[in-house]
């Protein structure tokens, strides 16, 4: 019987040299081009703060997700190890920032390094047993924990008798009854050069699109540095060549356990994010779905992939109206099409494995490629 | 006629316009219609409940083909939440802020409508007789723009506990609930109940998760505990699991089973009649299964209703029966507000009924609320199983949890 | 020390349910050497349509029998279907994408089911009764339950030891190019693989529904059970699965009476599942399996 591990083949832009950095999608352009491009990025991510408040919650929330796929993208696309239950740590972040907030009251920005930590520190210690488990093994273990998350969010502890209770998680996590957190106000001098620049009072939805998105772009920088670094290269040795990257001295079994856990960093930070923006949090909001939901953004964004995490984030945000659309125009012939969105998840799993094994960011890095050629 | 007072409710409605009144109606009103949200789990693990929000779909059908309200036909926006909190607030959010509806109603489950409370009540916008029966929607100082419907679970819990009390004041009980802010309301509401009686009359508590595959090793626990009454807070597969369990073990306490689970056609008929005799419950609609009703003229409009406009629908599920008297209590709310539909007035008429009676309520409970008072609801009767059917005794009771708060 | 029995007793129950899903479980890794998460749901799916088949009022009419043998039929079809539709063309893709795809049929089974059937509960009939065989102890559909589950388990083993098709899958399963070398056509063991799966399947759901009811979501839970019975016993060894499964549900009720109470009972089934692996991956009667690198 043969191993089942085997990851798939390495996108080429991965492989580069690390002088190659500004390179982006795999083609390098002259610098002029390059500044605009960025002013282009740049604008890009401040056009939502214009738009209504909806528009802007839903690009939040895009980011959001985004970061959440990152995580997944990582520990997948970059080191070859699988998770199905990505929703746990979604938790771990969402809870360890509503905790902090509302138990020992520190400000909603504080608490984004910690969470980060104690998610590290979660998922390095579930990646230690598990990364003894390869492929299929790991993802049937994640698999049971997505399962078992919500329970455990819970968890009232063991009865010691006389209605005492220890070990109660439910205490800290609000249990069935989830936990409601403060509003995060935007700063006081922030909102009065908004107001002088725009003449427009800086709503709350506002400000959650600008913190989340600082927290974002200095966790996909962090990201690019990680995968172009001799780290990054470490882990991509390890993906491709568990039995050669141990024979060049990496310490497989440190190096995997950490990919897990910094995976899980991400999504917790995800998470934490998710606690501020949405102000509330039950265990219903951390199901095995959820972490389908990563699942399929990381697929059809591109596993191996930063930028493609981007896509991933808005898909899985989409997807779900597009149900709605479907239910809207279909009334009349098809009962209940609302049902529908785990089809369409599932279609276009199908048809992304299929098609395009990259996902999105390598169907446009090859279109762009085709361009470059061209010209 | 019809179209002659129509045009000229529409000339009134110019009038008032012209006079600059028009600026009083919510968004998502206009002289032709009235766009109402909702949010309702048609996928994920809730969804048992869709058929709730697809029959108050078809009510609004009815309603449309006869006319609207005043001339308005309602354009009912529901929407699928999947039963994730995070999901309702994208979609609630996308309601209020895109499509612009006038107020949202019935939205689905503790989790969601929690997910939403702030919002709502920040945004100031009716979220209406919500279908879920905690305590929480009834807070009128706190949250004046959420009100809930049915009777809460805490009323039912002590509905039950004085029934206990009056007839077993001796029994000891078993508690089997549902892991979540469902089950945890029942018993909290039995707890209320018994008072100071509660450490010596509760034996043993067991719950489940909802993706437990079944409840047997709970059951099992039950028994032994030497319990001879039975509360039971289980939702309809698991309740046909528990009483089938029972029969298995030759345990016969006197068994509760919470009304969420009482129908005939879901629960006791897949569970077998001859295991569910003596079972109590409680009710505050009509069971369309009942034999009782079959010559009701209520009844007989619901079921009218069900062939022409929910022909899909299942007769024997009782969220049908709920969707339909519901979705008469938010018509009659309009209808009192007459042209004056502005969010405050709708929130103002909704708290303002007395005595009214919705279709498929049982004889004897009216809906009653006032600007203190924002549970509709209040009243439930007893019933027991008796060979093919449910036997209502004794009074119309209050469970009286909250209210007074 | 009554409760201990009667707690035991039900777990054996329970077990049965997850020992007929963990033999399908065993039956697809070995057919595939792959974990199919889409597995319960295919089941699921299997039973509504042997519910269809049955129920006179939504659908055919047809007596318990004729649909029972028919739904395996139609699942040993689709699932052999499912082989040559969607996996064929992948077959020499990274384990990612199998996933991927298992992920997939995950969701669209869970979907369809709720689309086509709706979600309220359905009672499924059993030819067995639901009376006590053993009164307080065990019904007929249990006991009838075990039963099948054991005649589908001889079947299995014997197909899989003494038929020439079943020596053919297990090379094709076991060792691709030495079996394409001696003239084994690898492609139809693994539709055969994958029909046999849904097949057995089918029965496990069609076994389980007059306990649990049918609902599209009976199977998320159990699945997770199946699974944790299917490496307790060895993912090699379909006795080895049905031992497992019927292990699983006596300690998942001992440990939820006794131990950490019944708030922590999907706990139960993650930490087994993760001690299992890292202490014993081969299972209780698995074979050790030599990786090669």
């Amino acid at each position: 019987m043969t191993t089942t591990s085997m990851p798939g083949p390495m996108p080429a832009f991965l492989n580069e040299n690390p002088k190659d950095r500004v390179r982006l999608l795999g083609v390098r352009l002259p610098l002029l081009e390059r500044v605009l491009l960025w002013i282009m990025v740049v604008a890009l991510c401040a056009a939502p703060l214009f738009a209504d408040g909806y528009t802007v919650y839903e690009f939040g929330k895009v980011l959001m997700y985004a970061l959440a796929v990152l995580g997944l993208n990582l520990l997948t696309g970059f080191n070859g190890q699988f998770s199905l239950g990505h929703s746990a740590f979604f938790a771990v972040g969402a809870y360890s920032t509503a905790i902090m907030m509302e138990m020992l009251g520190m400000p909603y920005w504080t608490t984004i390094v910690p969470a980060a930590a104690i998610c590290f520190l979660s998922g390095f210690l579930f990646g230690l047993p598990a990364l003894r488990l390869e492929g299929l093994f790991l993802a049937l273990a994640t698999f049971a924990l997505a399962i078992a998350t919500p329970q455990l969010l819970k968890f009232e502890g063991f009865d010691i008798g006389d209605g005492e209770h220890i070990l109660s998680i439910a205490a800290i996590t609000g249990g069935v009854q989830g936990k409601g957190l403060d509003t995060p106000y935007p700063p006081e001098w922030l909102n009065s050069i908004w107001l002088a620049a725009t003449g427009d009072d800086l709503s709350v939805d506002r400000w959650k699109y600008m913190f989340t998105l600082i927290v974002v772009a200095i966790m996909f920088w962090g990201a690019w540095n990680l995968v172009h670094s001799r780290t990054g290269r470490a882990l991509i040795a390890i993906r491709d060549n568990p039995l050669s990257a141990k024979t060049m001295g990496i310490n497989t079994a440190i190096f995997k356990s950490a990919a897990f856990g910094v995976s899980a960093m991400y999504t917790g930070v995800a998470g934490s994010l998710f606690a501020i923006m949405d102000e509330y949090l039950a265990p219903e909001s951390f199901t095995f779905a959820e972490a389908i939901k990563f699942l399929v953004g990381g697929v059809v964004g591109g596993i191996a992939s930063l930028f493609g995490a981007l896509f991933g984030g808005w898909f899985v945000l989409e997807i779900p109206n597009l149900a709605d659309l479907m239910a809207s125009s279909l009334a009349d012939f098809i009962n209940n099409p609302q049902g529908l969105t785990g089809l369409i998840y599932g279609l276009f799993l199908i048809f992304t494995v299929y098609v395009m094994p990259m996902g999105a960011a390598g169907l446009v890095q090859i279109l762009v490629r085709k361009v470059a050629d061209k010209g | 006629m019809k179209l002659a007072f129509g045009t000229m409710v529409a000339m009134a409605a110019l009038a008032l316009a012209v006079g600059g009144a028009e600026a009083r109606n919510a968004p998502g009103v206009t002289d032709k219609e009235i766009k109402i949200g909702n949010s309702n789990p048609y996928s994920g693990p809730a969804a048992a409940y869709s058929s709730i929000g697809k029959s108050i779909g078809a009510c609004f059908d009815k309603f449309n083909a006869e006319g609207g309200i005043n001339g308005r036909k309602i354009n009912f926006v529901s929407v699928d939440d999947g039963y994730s909190p995070p999901r309702t607030v994208e979609q609630i959010r996308k309601l209020v802020e895109r499509e612009n509806v006038a107020f949202v109603f019935q939205t689905l489950g503790t989790p969601p409508n929690s997910a939403i409370h702030e919002y709502m009540n920040r945004k100031k916008v009716p979220q209406l007789f919500v279908a879920t029966g905690a305590t929480k929607w009834g807070q009128p100082d706190k949250f004046p723009w959420t009100m809930g419907w049915q009777p809460n679970y805490q009323s039912e819990g002590v509905v039950f506990a004085r029934y206990l009390m009056a007839n077993f004041p001796n029994a000891k009980v078993a508690i089997l609930y549902q892991n979540d802010d469902y089950g945890k309301d029942y018993v909290h509401g039995i707890e209320i109940g018994l008072g100071d009686k509660l450490k010596d009359m509760v034996v043993a508590r067991e719950s489940y998760e909802v993706t437990d595959p079944t409840i047997e090793s709970q059951v099992v626990n039950l028994k032994n505990s030497g319990a001879d009454a039975f509360y039971n807070v289980t939702t309809p597969k698991f309740a046909a699991q528990a009483i089938s369990k029972m029969a298995e073990l030759g345990w016969k306490p006197v068994h509760y089973l919470n009304s969420v689970s009482n129908s005939i056609g879901s629960v006791i008929s897949k569970a077998g009649f001859e295991k569910s005799q003596d079972i109590v419950t409680s009710f505050y609609l009509k069971d369309p299964n009942d034999p009782e009703w079959q010559n009701d003229d209520d009844y007989k409009a619901w079921s009218a209703w069900m062939d022409e406009y929910y022909p899909d629908g299942d007769k024997t599920d009782a969220f049908t029966v709920y969707g339909w008297s519901v979705c008469h209590t938010l018509i009659t709310t309009l209808e009192k507000a007459g042209n004056d539909l502005s969010r405050e007035n709708i929130m103002k008429q909704a708290a303002d009924l007395k005595d009214y009676k919705a279709p498929m309520l049982l004889p004897g409970i009216t809906i009653n609320t006032s600007p203190t008072d924002f549970y509709p609801i209040e009243e439930w009767q007893l019933a027991r199983f008796k060979d093919k059917g449910w036997e209502r005794f004794g009074p119309i009771i209050a469970g009286a949890v909250g209210s007074g708060s | 020390m009554d409760l201990f029995i009667e707690q035991t007793v039900s777990g054996i129950a329970s077990g049965a349910i997850y020992a007929c899903l963990a033999l399908a479980v065993v039956m697809i890794y070995q057919a595939i050497d792959h974990f199919n998460f889409a597995q319960g749901e295919m089941a699921m799916f299997s039973t509504y349509i042997a519910w269809w088949m049955i129920d006179p009022t939504a659908g055919l009419g047809l007596p318990f029998i004729v649909a029972f043998f028919a739904c395996i039929a139609v699942s040993f079809i689709g699932g052999a279907a499912i082989e040559r539709i969607v996996f064929a063309p992948i077959a020499n893709a990274p384990v990612l994408s199998h996933i991927i795809v298992f992920i997939a049929l995950f969701s669209i089974f869970n979907s369809l089911a709720g689309f086509l059937f709706d979600f309220t509960p359905k009672q499924f009939m059993t030819p067995f009764t639901h009376d006590p065989l053993i009164e307080g102890i065990v019904s007929y559909h249990r006991a009838g339950m075990v039963l099948v589950t054991l005649v589908m388990l001889a079947l299995i083993y014997v197909f899989f030891r003494y038929t020439p098709v079943g020596l053919a899958m297990r090379a094709a399963a076991a060792a691709p190019d030495s079996a394409r070398l001696v003239g084994i056509n690898v492609g139809m063991m693994l539709s055969l693989g994958w029909g046999l799966a849904a097949a057995v399947g089918a029965v496990a759901g069609m076994l389980i529904a007059p306990i649990t009811f049918l609902t599209p979501d009976m199977m998320l839970g159990t699945l997770l059970y199946g699974f944790a019975g299917a490496v307790v016993g060895g993912l090699t060894s379909p006795f080895g699965a049905v031992v497992g499964g019927f292990l699983v549900g006596i300690v998942e009720n001992l440990m939820g009476t006794f131990v950490v109470g019944s708030q922590l009972k999907l706990t139960v089934a993650l930490v087994l599942i993760i001690v299992v692996l890292l202490v014993k991956p081969a299972g209780l009667f698995g074979r050790v399996v030599v990786k090669r690198v």
